[in-house]
């Protein structure tokens, strides 16, 4: 018996961690206030770089043991996994909405706007990203907003190739031409035909632009031009703690081990997604 | 063939000005530039003293096209912070930047390729899947943390090399490594995809058919083929490269460009930062030119596109 898609997906079990991952992050990410066992924020400057709860000189009462400021990193930890979750799917959102928009109107009408619409994706995969978004972040002063705004506005060129691409293929298609006989608009046939034939393949760029969306914004925390503190983000937690990372090496593995599971797990996901619709998107 | 490649340059050349004016554009973001400059103890004199000296008083079409005639012939002003000419500053420290590039390059390729060749070999296998699984698990890692992650276990316990600068050649080994992770994952599944091709094509099943030995047939017959979309990813991981350099040169402490443009954004010295982001975009712009033209010579059937 042929299996269906979503059987092949759940007998996956690249895709059954991925999405293992992924739900637990964004549960922890959405109850975070009420599971958390301390205030991420409350200081304590009398314990200071506590060792996790299962290492040499640790405290039961922290599992995670305490940054350099004395508060609870499993807090901390937990409250970042919120910052990650959030900045990555606001991202995708945005850049979503830019690279779609821009692909499916040069794929859909080809000529000059498709000139335009390639002219667009090359000059955008020209800019130093990385270099770009760190100076903005200096010139504007770096807040939660700012790197989703900045991160949407430099990561939709897949989004863009992929939309492009996939709308050129479906264009000339019996259904698409069956719909236009029947006299519908331009905007049904972008919106009813058109969309949701290749919502599968944006949704595999979705995740791969989300797990990039959080290392980005890692990066730039880490290097001081991110989220602006005292938020726990990942990156900057691994920022404040690089000092002490030679006498302590937990606290830099533990937030780098979860922004590398979650990344993981995004990618896994998005793996799977791919696998079952048979293509390869992979620049 | 030539119409091909006037036309490829014309799109290079419109990039390379529409970037030169998105750099331009970059550093009008923050309002009033001179203010930035002067910094925050600066007085109202202090503040329309640089405004004049740095011809900030003038209209803003003025200062656009004053900067975009200087800056096409190679002239980025003056570093606001060093004291020197941008253009001396970036030739300074373009070599770093080049060879921790290259380095990285050549690091990504030597781990690819024997990997991508594998996995097309055993398409399906379990080599495949793990094959499949380093390209997931490179693709998932945080440059900095590897970084720090390598400093840490290569430099502090084991002691075997710089934790930073590259005041000797072993100084490149780390950042290398931590570059080459970025391009990794997809060098990789390139070679695989472009490997399965070329095996499952029909001059394959020739050379099979004439007894050639298996390994002929896989580098001669299989990977020149395969090879060639690679050459032109490669030229354009390169870029990319470059242009991630900016973290791990501040990682590893390394005095190239990246560490230079860092420095520049932390002090506000704009024309800096404005140089490297030109610059950077521009030997991008150049190496995806010469990958497509590469491609094209090498592969008639691109030519038409």
């Amino acid at each position: 018996m042929p299996m269906t898609r979503g059987g092949r997906l759940l007998r996956n079990p690249g895709f059954l961690l991925g999405a293992s991952i992924v739900a637990f992050t964004a549960i922890v990410a959405i109850l975070a206030p009420w599971i958390v066992p301390y205030d991420p924020f409350a200081i304590d400057l009398n314990r200071r770089l506590v060792p996790p709860s299962f290492m040499e000189g640790g405290d039961p009462r922290n599992f995670l043991g305490t940054d350099q400021l004395g508060r609870d990193y499993l807090s901390r930890l937990i409250y970042g996994a919120r910052i990650s979750m959030v900045i990555g799917v606001l991202t995708v959102i945005t850049s979503g909405l830019i690279g779609i928009t821009l692909g499916v109107l040069g794929g859909f009408y080809g000529g000059r706007i498709d000139d335009f619409v390639v002219f667009c994706i090359t000059t955008r995969l020209s800019i130093p990203a990385v270099l770009v978004a760190l100076a903005v972040a200096a010139l504007r002063g770096s807040s939660f907003l700012l790197v989703v705004l900045v991160l949407g506005l430099l990561l939709w060129d897949r989004f863009a190739v992929v939309a492009r691409s996939t709308t050129m293929q479906i264009r000339n298609l019996d259904y698409v031409a069956a719909a236009w006989c029947a006299g519908v608009s331009r905007w049904w046939v972008l919106t009813r035909e058109v969309l949701p034939n290749i919502a599968t393949h944006l949704a595999v760029v979705a995740t791969l632009e989300m797990a990039l969306a959080i290392l980005l914004e890692a990066a730039l925390s880490f290097l001081g031009l991110g989220v602006p503190p005292p938020l726990p983000s990942w990156g900057l937690m691994i920022s404040e703690a690089k000092e002490y990372m030679f006498f302590e090496a937990w606290v830099i593995i533990i937030p780098g081990a979860a922004l590398f599971i979650l990344v993981l797990g995004v990618n896994l996901l998005g793996d799977a997604l791919r696998d079952m619709m048979g293509t390869d998107l992979s620049r | 063939m030539l119409r091909f490649f006037l036309r490829r340059f014309a799109v290079a050349v419109l990039v390379a000005l529409t970037v030169l004016t998105l750099a331009f554009l970059l550093t009008r973001l923050s309002g009033d530039l001179a203010i930035s400059i002067a910094g925050p103890n600066a007085t109202a004199e202090d503040v329309a003293t640089i405004r004049r000296v740095y011809g900030l008083d003038r209209p803003v079409w003025v200062q656009y096209f004053d900067w975009l005639g200087r800056a096409v012939q190679g002239d980025f002003g003056e570093s606001y912070f060093f004291r020197d000419r941008v253009a001396n500053l970036i030739a300074a420290r373009m070599p770093v930047t080049l060879t921790l590039g290259l380095v990285g390059l050549v690091i990504a390729l030597v781990v690819s390729l024997p990997l991508g060749i594998l996995a097309a070999v055993r398409e399906g296998s379990w080599v495949d899947r793990a094959v499949g699984l380093v390209a997931m698990i490179g693709q998932a890692m945080p440059s900095f943390w590897l970084g720090l992650v390598l400093m840490i276990v290569f430099g502090l316990q084991l002691g075997w090399l710089p934790i930073s600068g590259v005041e000797t050649w072993d100084g490149y080994i780390l950042p290398g490594v931590v570059l080459a992770f970025s391009a990794i994952p997809s060098l990789t599944r390139l070679t695989r995809s472009g490997m399965i091709e070329a095996l499952s094509s029909d001059y394959i099943r020739t050379a099979r058919a004439k007894g050639l030995s298996r390994l002929s047939i896989l580098v001669k017959h299989g990977f020149r083929n395969a090879a060639i979309p690679v050459v032109s990813i490669a030229a354009v991981q390169l870029g990319f490269m470059l242009g991630g350099s900016v973290v791990i040169e501040t990682v590893f402490a390394l005095h190239g460009v990246g560490f230079l443009a860092w420095e520049s954004i932390s002090k506000n010295d704009f024309p800096v930062v404005q140089a490297v982001v030109l610059i950077l975009a521009l030997i991008y712009i150049g190496l995806t030119l010469v990958a497509d033209l590469l491609n094209a010579v090498l592969d008639p059937r691109l030519r038409t596109a």
